[in-house]
C-alpha cells in the first residue's frame, strides 16, 4: 500500500508548492463571516440576509451575577498553565485570568483549590439531537441517504432538542458542539454550531453568529451506500467525480450571482438573477469561505486527494474527520492549515479505519503548525472527550513526544474552535470571550477527573453536587425505569 | 505457538533497537529486553519490588517481589532470589495486576467490520443452531490480539452474535451459539464454553417480532431437550439433534448461559426462567441491572456490563446510569465488565470503563476484580486467569502507572510466564511514521 502511497502524496506536494496557501485562510474566512454576520445584526444591511439569518438563534445569555473561581490550576486554551490563579467571570465574559485577582462585589465565588480550569469543551463531530437516544426509526434523521449530493439539507432542522445525550456531554464539560449531518452522502448537508443549553428549540441552542459548515464524506460510506443500490457513486473514483461536478456547478452559480449583482448595482432594470438553488446556495457560501468545508476522510491518500480538490476549485478544508490516517501526512496538513479531527484509539471497523494508530493525534500535533482536535462522533466519547485526550497524551509520550496539559487542551477547545469559526468568541481563557469554562475536580486527563462545574456564558449550567438540578430531557420525565437515576 | 513467538520476540528486539535510535523513547520505561533470537526465552523472570494486586487473599504486597519459574508463579513475597540465570526485572515500585480481561467480543472472528469474508461471528441460517460454535473461525494469527495484548489484555471471551451486518442482514437466531475463552498469546483455553443468547427488543426479529416470542421459542427447545417424549413423531422442532444435545450440555451446567439483556422486566422474566430451569445463567448488557440488583445477588446471577453505558440507547435502556457498576457491587451482585459493542478492535478500552466505574463510586479493587477474578472465575478459566498466586500460570501486567487511568500503560505483558513482545500492527506503524515525522520526511 505504501508503494501506491507515496507517488500519490509526492503528486499532491507538487500541487501544494505551486499554489501558496496561508495557514490561517480559513480563520480569516470565519473572522469576515462573524463580522458580517455582526454587521447585518447591528448596523444597516448592505447586503441582502443569507438564508441561515432566517433560522435565527433565539438564545439569550440570563443575567448573572459575577463569578470568580479563586486559587486553580488554570489551563487557558493559548497554551498557558498557570498555577494557583483566578478566573473572573463579568457579564458572561471572561472579564480577567490571574492571581490575587479583585472581586466585585456580590461575586459568586467558587474554590478552585485542587481543582483545574480549563475552556469550556468543544466536539467539532457530533450526531446528537439528529440521532439522538433513544435509537428509534422515528428520530434517526442524521442522513438524508436518498441522493449522494444533498447539499440542500440542514442537520439544525433535524436536531431534536430533548436527546438524553445533551445532558450526559454537560456533565462531560462539553460547552460548545457542532451537529453534523451523516457520511452516506458525498455532500451530507450543512451542520449547525450549538451551545449545550436545554431549549425546547434548536434555534435555543444555536451558537449566535456561528458559520455553519458543510459535511462532506470520502471512501467507504457514499460507495457502499449508493453503491449496494447499483448507483452512482460506487467507487472512490465515483466520489472524486461526484465531488467535482457540484463544485464546477457550484462555481458557475457563484458566477452567475455575481454577474447579476454587477449588473444590478450598475443600474440594470433588465437583470436577472439566477433560478434559486438551495444546494448550489450551500456549495456557493462554501466556496466563498461563508460555511466551513467539514470533510469525514479516513485515509491519507483521499485526503491528498481532497486538498488537490479544493485547489482546483479554490475552498479551503476546515478539518478532515475521523482522519486515521492522517499520522501519514501530518506535514501535509499543517502545511495546509488543515486541522484533523481524530478519535484517541477507535479503529478497524472498517477497512479505512485498518492503519489507525492511538498516536494519531500527538503525531498531528507534533508537526510545526498542526492542528489537532480530538472528537467524538459518539453520544458515549463526547461524555469524555478529556479522556480520549489523556490517552493521546500517553501514547505520544511513550512515543516520545511529551505532551504538557497546557498543550493538549487545545485539542478539545482552541483547535476546534478555529475550525469551527469561533475562536474570536470561545475556546480558549482571554478576557472578551465567552465564559464558557468547566472546573475540574482533578487534572482533566485523568480517568478519575469529573466537572464539578459547567459554566456557558458564565452562568453554571452543571453542578455535580447538585446533578438532580441540571437540565433533563422531557423523554426521561415520568419514566419509572429513569426514576432514581440520580440520586 | 513457541516458534512463532520466538520468531515475534525477535522481530520485537530489531523494532526496539530502531525506535531506541530514532527517539530514545523506549529506553525509559524500563522495557524487559528481548532475549536473543538464537536463545531459548529465560525460564526463569524476578520481578522486584513491585506492587502487586493479586486478587486473591493475600491482597495487595507492597515492594514486593515475583518469581516465574518455567511459566508459573514460583514465588511471591519479599526478597526472593531467582536461580543464577533469572531475568531480573526492577519494577521500582510499579504495579503489577493479574492480566486483564477484554470483555466479550469478535476476538480473532472480526478481522475487520463490514467485510463479510473476515467476520465469522454469526450464523445466518435462519434455525436456532445451539452446536453452532465460533471457536474454530478463531484466527490466533488476527493483528487484532496484538492491540489487545499491548493494552495489558491477557484473556477475553469470543462470542457469536444473534444478527450480522448490524442486524440488517436476516436469519440470525436468538441463541446465536457457543463461544470460548482466547487467551491473547493465541490459545484457546480447552474445554471452556458459554453458550449466548440474545434477549430484548433489539432481537424482535429474531423472533417473530416479539420478544415474548423469545421466550417462547427458548421454553420450546428446553422442552425438546428436557423432555423429548413429551414431543410426538411429526411434532416440528426447533433444534437438530446436535443442537439438543449441545444444548443439552449448557442446561447441565457444562458452561454458562449468557443472555444479553437490559430491561429490568427481562432480566426479571430470565431470572424466572433460570430458577425453573435450574440454568447456569449470566446477565450481558445489564443496563438496568443495577434496578433488579436485589434478585440478581439472591440468584447469584453476575452481571457483566460496560460501565459506560448511561443513556437509554432504547426503550431497553431507559434506566442506564453510570452508577450501574457501583450500586450492583454494592448489592453484592459480581460484575465484570466488558465493552457493549463486540467488535473486538478497540477492548482495551475496557480497562478506561473500570476507571470511569471508580470515578462514578465503585471501590477500586472491586474495579480490579471486575477486570481479572470475577470473569475468570464467572467463565470457569480462574485456575489460570485472574490472579496473582504461586503455582498459578504467570498471566500478568506491568504498569507504567494506575493501571485503571487512561494515562497509563503496560509496560510489559506477561502470558503463560513468557515476556510478550511489546508489539503489534499499530507500534509498526508508529514507529515507520515516527521516524519520517522526525526528519520531516512524511511524503
Amino acid at each position: 500500500m505504501r508503494k501506491l502511497l507515496c507517488p500519490m502524496i509526492a503528486a499532491a506536494l507538487t500541487a501544494c508548492a505551486a499554489q501558496a496557501v496561508k495557514p490561517d485562510t480559513q480563520e480569516h474566512a470565519a473572522a469576515a463571516a462573524q463580522e458580517s454576520s455582526a454587521d447585518q445584526a447591528t448596523g444597516p444591511a448592505a447586503a441582502p440576509p443569507r438564508d441561515n439569518d432566517f433560522y435565527p438563534s433565539t438564545y439569550r445569555v440570563a443575567p448573572t451575577a459575577p463569578t470568580l473561581i479563586e486559587h486553580a490550576t488554570v489551563l487557558t486554551g493559548t497554551g498557558a498553565r498557570l498555577e494557583d490563579a483566578d478566573v473572573l467571570i463579568v457579564e458572561g465574559k471572561i472579564q480577567s485570568v490571574g492571581s490575587h485577582l479583585q472581586r466585585p462585589p456580590q461575586t459568586h465565588v467558587i474554590d478552585g483549590h485542587g481543582r483545574w480550569v480549563t475552556p469550556g469543551l468543544i466536539d467539532i463531530h457530533s450526531h446528537l439531537g439528529v440521532y439522538p437516544s433513544p435509537g428509534v426509526r422515528a428520530n434517526a434523521d442524521g442522513n438524508e441517504a436518498t441522493s449522494p449530493t444533498t447539499a440542500n439539507v440542514w442537520a439544525e432542522h433535524s436536531v431534536w432538542p430533548q436527546d438524553p445525550g445533551f445532558r450526559t456531554a454537560l456533565a462531560g464539560g462539553i460547552t460548545t458542539l457542532e451537529i453534523l449531518p451523516g457520511s452516506a452522502n458525498l455532500f451530507g448537508g450543512r451542520s449547525v454550531i450549538l451551545k449545550n443549553v436545554p431549549s425546547v428549540t434548536y434555534q435555543g441552542m444555536k451558537f449566535p453568529g456561528a458559520p455553519q459548515g458543510l459535511k462532506m464524506a470520502c471512501g467507504e460510506n457514499p460507495k457502499r451506500v449508493y453503491g449496494e443500490r447499483k448507483q452512482f457513486p460506487s467507487t472512490r473514483m465515483g466520489n472524486v467525480a461526484g465531488y467535482r461536478a457540484q463544485w464546477a456547478e457550484a462555481r458557475e452559480y457563484l458566477r452567475d450571482q455575481q454577474e447579476y449583482a454587477r449588473k444590478h448595482a450598475a443600474g440594470d432594470k433588465d437583470a436577472k438573477p439566477p433560478k434559486r438553488d438551495l444546494r448550489l446556495d450551500t456549495l456557493a457560501a462554501a466556496l466563498k469561505g461563508e460555511i466551513l468545508v467539514q470533510m469525514h476522510c479516513y485515509r491519507a491518500d483521499e485526503m491528498a486527494t481532497v486538498l488537490d480538490m479544493a485547489h482546483e476549485f479554490g475552498y479551503h478544508v476546515a478539518a478532515f474527520h475521523h482522519a486515521v490516517e492522517a499520522y501519514k501526512i501530518a506535514d501535509l496538513l499543517a502545511e495546509q492549515g488543515v486541522c484533523a479531527a481524530m478519535w484517541a484509539d477507535w479503529w478497524g471497523f472498517k477497512m479505512e479505519a485498518y492503519d489507525g494508530i492511538p498516536e494519531n493525534i500527538a503525531f498531528v500535533d507534533a508537526a510545526p503548525n498542526g492542528c489537532a482536535i480530538v472528537h467524538s462522533d459518539s453520544e458515549e466519547g463526547i461524555q469524555r472527550l478529556n479522556q480520549e485526550a489523556g490517552k493521546a497524551i500517553a501514547y505520544g509520550r511513550r512515543a516520545g513526544l511529551d505532551i504538557p496539559p497546557e498543550r493538549a487542551i487545545r485539542w478539545l477547545t482552541a483547535n476546534p474552535a478555529k475550525a469551527i469559526g469561533v475562536l474570536q468568541r470561545t475556546g480558549t481563557l482571554e478576557p472578551g470571550k465567552m465564559a464558557d469554562v468547566v472546573v475540574w475536580s482533578r487534572n482533566p486527563f485523568s480517568v478519575y477527573a469529573l466537572a464539578d462545574f459547567v459554566l456557558i456564558d458564565g452562568v453554571v449550567r452543571y453542578d455535580r453536587a447538585q446533578p438532580a438540578t441540571a437540565p433533563a430531557s422531557d423523554f426521561l420525565l415520568g419514566q419509572p425505569a429513569a426514576a432514581g437515576l440520580y440520586p | 505457538m513457541t516458534e512463532l513467538t520466538r520468531r515475534m520476540t525477535h522481530r520485537a528486539q530489531l523494532a526496539l533497537l530502531s525506535l531506541t535510535i530514532t527517539c530514545g523513547a523506549l529506553g525509559s520505561v524500563g522495557l524487559l529486553a528481548a532475549p536473543a533470537a538464537h536463545a531459548a526465552p529465560p525460564t526463569a523472570i524476578l520481578i522486584r519490588d513491585a506492587t502487586i494486586h493479586t486478587q486473591t487473599a493475600a491482597g495487595v504486597l507492597e515492594h514486593a517481589d515475583l518469581l516465574i519459574v518455567d511459566g508459573k508463579v514460583a514465588g511471591l513475597g519479599h526478597g526472593l532470589h531467582g536461580p543464577a540465570d533469572a531475568h531480573i526485572i526492577e519494577a521500582r515500585g510499579r504495579v503489577v495486576t493479574p492480566g486483564l480481561f477484554g470483555g466479550l467480543s469478535h476476538l480473532g472472528i472480526e478481522e475487520i467490520g463490514l467485510e463479510p469474508t473476515v467476520d465469522d461471528y454469526s450464523l445466518q441460517l435462519g434455525s436456532m443452531r445451539p452446536e453452532f460454535d465460533v471457536t474454530p473461525a478463531f484466527d490466533p494469527e488476527s493483528i487484532v490480539l496484538g492491540v489487545g495484548r499491548l493494552g495489558g489484555i491477557t484473556f477475553a471471551v469470543v462470542e457469536p452474535s444473534s444478527q450480522a451486518g448490524g442486524g440488517n442482514a436476516p436469519g440470525g437466531s436468538i441463541i446465536s451459539g457457543q463461544g470460548c475463552v482466547a487467551q491473547l498469546d493465541g490459545t484457546i483455553v480447552p474445554k471452556v464454553r458459554a453458550l449466548f443468547v440474545d434477549l430484548g427488543g433489539e432481537a424482535n426479529a429474531l423472533s417473530g417480532g416479539s420478544r415474548a416470542g423469545q421466550f417462547m421459542l427458548l421454553q420450546q427447545a428446553l422442552t425438546e431437550v428436557r423432555s423429548p417424549r413429551a414431543l410426538l413423531n411429526g411434532d416440528q422442532r426447533l433444534l437438530t439433534p446436535a443442537g439438543r444435545q449441545a444444548l443439552q450440555g449448557f442446561v447441565s451446567g457444562a458452561g454458562p448461559i449468557v443472555f444479553d439483556v437490559d430491561r429490568a422486566s427481562d432480566i426479571r422474566q430470565v431470572l424466572t426462567l433460570a430458577s425453573r430451569d435450574k440454568l447456569h445463567i449470566v446477565v450481558k448488557g445489564g443496563a438496568e441491572a443495577w434496578r433488579v440488583a436485589a434478585e440478581l445477588a439472591a440468584a447469584h446471577v453476575p452481571v457483566i456490563l460496560d460501565p459506560l453505558d448511561d443513556l437509554p440507547a432504547s426503550f431497553d435502556s431507559v434506566g442506564a446510569t453510570l452508577e450501574n457498576a457501583a450500586r450492583l457491587q454494592r448489592a453484592g451482585v459480581t460484575i465484570a465488565f466488558s465493552l457493549d459493542d463486540p467488535q473486538p478492535h478497540n477492548i482495551r478500552k475496557v480497562r478506561q470503563t473500570a476507571g470511569v466505574a471508580v470515578a462514578h463510586g465503585l471501590p477500586w479493587e472491586a474495579a480490579l476484580a471486575a477486570l481479572t477474578r470475577n470473569p475468570a472465575e464467572i467463565f470457569g478459566v480462574a485456575d489460570r486467569e485472574g490472579s496473582i498466586a504461586r503455582g498459578r500460570p504467570a498471566d500478568l501486567v506491568l504498569w507504567d502507572g494506575d493501571p485503571l487511568d487512561v494515562t497509563t500503560l503496560a509496560d510489559q505483558v506477561f502470558i503463560g510466564g513468557r515476556a510478550q513482545p511489546m508489539q503489534s500492527r499499530q507500534t509498526l506503524l508508529r514507529d515507520e511514521y515516527l521516524k519520517k515525522l522526525h526528519t520531516n520526511t512524511a511524503r
